[in-house]
């Protein structure tokens, strides 16, 4: 059951990476009427996919990646995203300190009681762990009765054996067509893998339902803090 | 992007020599590589907006091809090389895209500063 919040901050540093694990999540806190805030911190400027033949080169994927951000939240019913002109692949080079004042000014901003990022250092990709950092850090200054509660996602293999299973699921089966809707505005990220999702669906593949169905999260634990 | 037509990416390329131009340099494996396959050695390069003024630009080899630039005192290459195409600004952008439309190398000439 997810409860209703004074206001959700989300921070992820590419366009999609709420799509799998958060975006059913969002579209529910939208339909409680829970302000939700999105900050992308790049627009996922290095992406792989070009497509052959190629839909995009290196100069014109930023751009279709923003419109498919924009379509995305729109999606969720998301109204308030930040794009916040940071370079993909670059996160863990920019100054730490600067990193931590861009999220301690979201957190002034929007006085959040509930923050959803990565987990630090078991997300894989360098800019998931680099934002993942920022946000621990910039909640970790905080007076401790003042601090959102941080919901993380942890997706290294070996996640389980680090910090065991995700405290928090939620079901989002009544918002499964915004969350498929949102997968599918990344199309130029998603196409390929929606093909394959969608016929597995269609037969029934658990594995597939429990991803599309179940969002799946860890709450920081400050006694068990990273660093 | 095209794949490319060595004969006009040589023109193109050759019409960047001597002068002052902006250079993108990528290769990649994608940041999930290891993750995908344990054990993967996962190495790249990437450098962005860096000016050089080469003196002999040379694509070589069948497709996938090498690019390389020579430099007063020094060298570009990429290799992989299999799609370009001149965008709106005049920049000359060739890539390596692998069979499936992953880029793996990107190498780009431009007279004005790519964006950030």
């Amino acid at each position: 059951m997810i409860k209703k919040e004074r206001h959700v901050l989300v921070i992820f540093p590419h366009p999609d990476d709420e799509a799998f694990g958060v975006s059913g999540t969002i579209s529910i806190y939208r339909e409680m009427g829970v302000p939700v805030t999105y900050a992308c911190l790049t627009l996922g400027e290095m992406g792989r996919n070009l497509g052959n033949p190629a839909f995009a080169n290196r100069e014109t994927l930023p751009q279709i990646r923003k419109a498919e951000l924009q379509k995305a939240c729109k999606a969720m019913g998301l109204d308030d995203l930040r794009m916040m002109g940071l370079r993909d692949k670059t996160i863990e080079f920019e100054d730490d300190e600067k990193m931590i004042q861009l999220v301690t000014d979201l957190i002034e901003e929007t006085n959040p009681s509930l923050v959803i990022s990565f987990y630090p250092g078991l997300s894989v990709h360098p800019d998931h762990d680099a934002s993942a950092r920022a946000v621990v850090r910039a909640i970790r200054r905080m007076t401790e009765s003042e601090r959102p509660v941080l919901h993380t996602i942890a997706f290294a293999h070996n996640t389980a054996e680090v910090l065991g299973e995700p405290d928090v699921i939620n079901e989002v089966s009544t918002v499964s067509d915004k969350k498929i809707a949102t997968l599918n505005a990344h199309a130029s990220q998603t196409v390929w893998m929606m093909r394959e999702m969608e016929k597995k669906l269609q037969e029934n593949d658990p594995e597939a339902i429990q991803r599309l169905l179940y969002e799946r999260f860890y709450t920081y634990q400050w006694d068990k803090d990273f660093e | 992007m095209e794949i490319v037509k060595p004969d006009h990416l040589q023109e193109l390329i050759t019409s960047f020599a001597n002068k002052d131009v902006y250079i993108h340099l990528e290769t990649t494996n994608g940041s999930y590589a290891g993750h995908f396959k344990e054990g993967f050695f996962n190495a790249g390069a990437f450098i962005r907006n860096v000016v050089v003024n080469f003196e002999l630009g040379k694509v070589a080899g069948d497709s996938p091809h090498r690019v390389g630039l020579k430099l007063p005192s020094g060298w570009i290459y990429a290799q992989g090389i299999t799609h370009y195409t001149v965008d709106v600004h005049g920049r000359l952008l060739m890539a390596g895209l692998e069979a499936e439309g992953k880029l793996a190398v990107a190498l780009e000439i431009s007279e004005t500063p790519f964006t950030y």
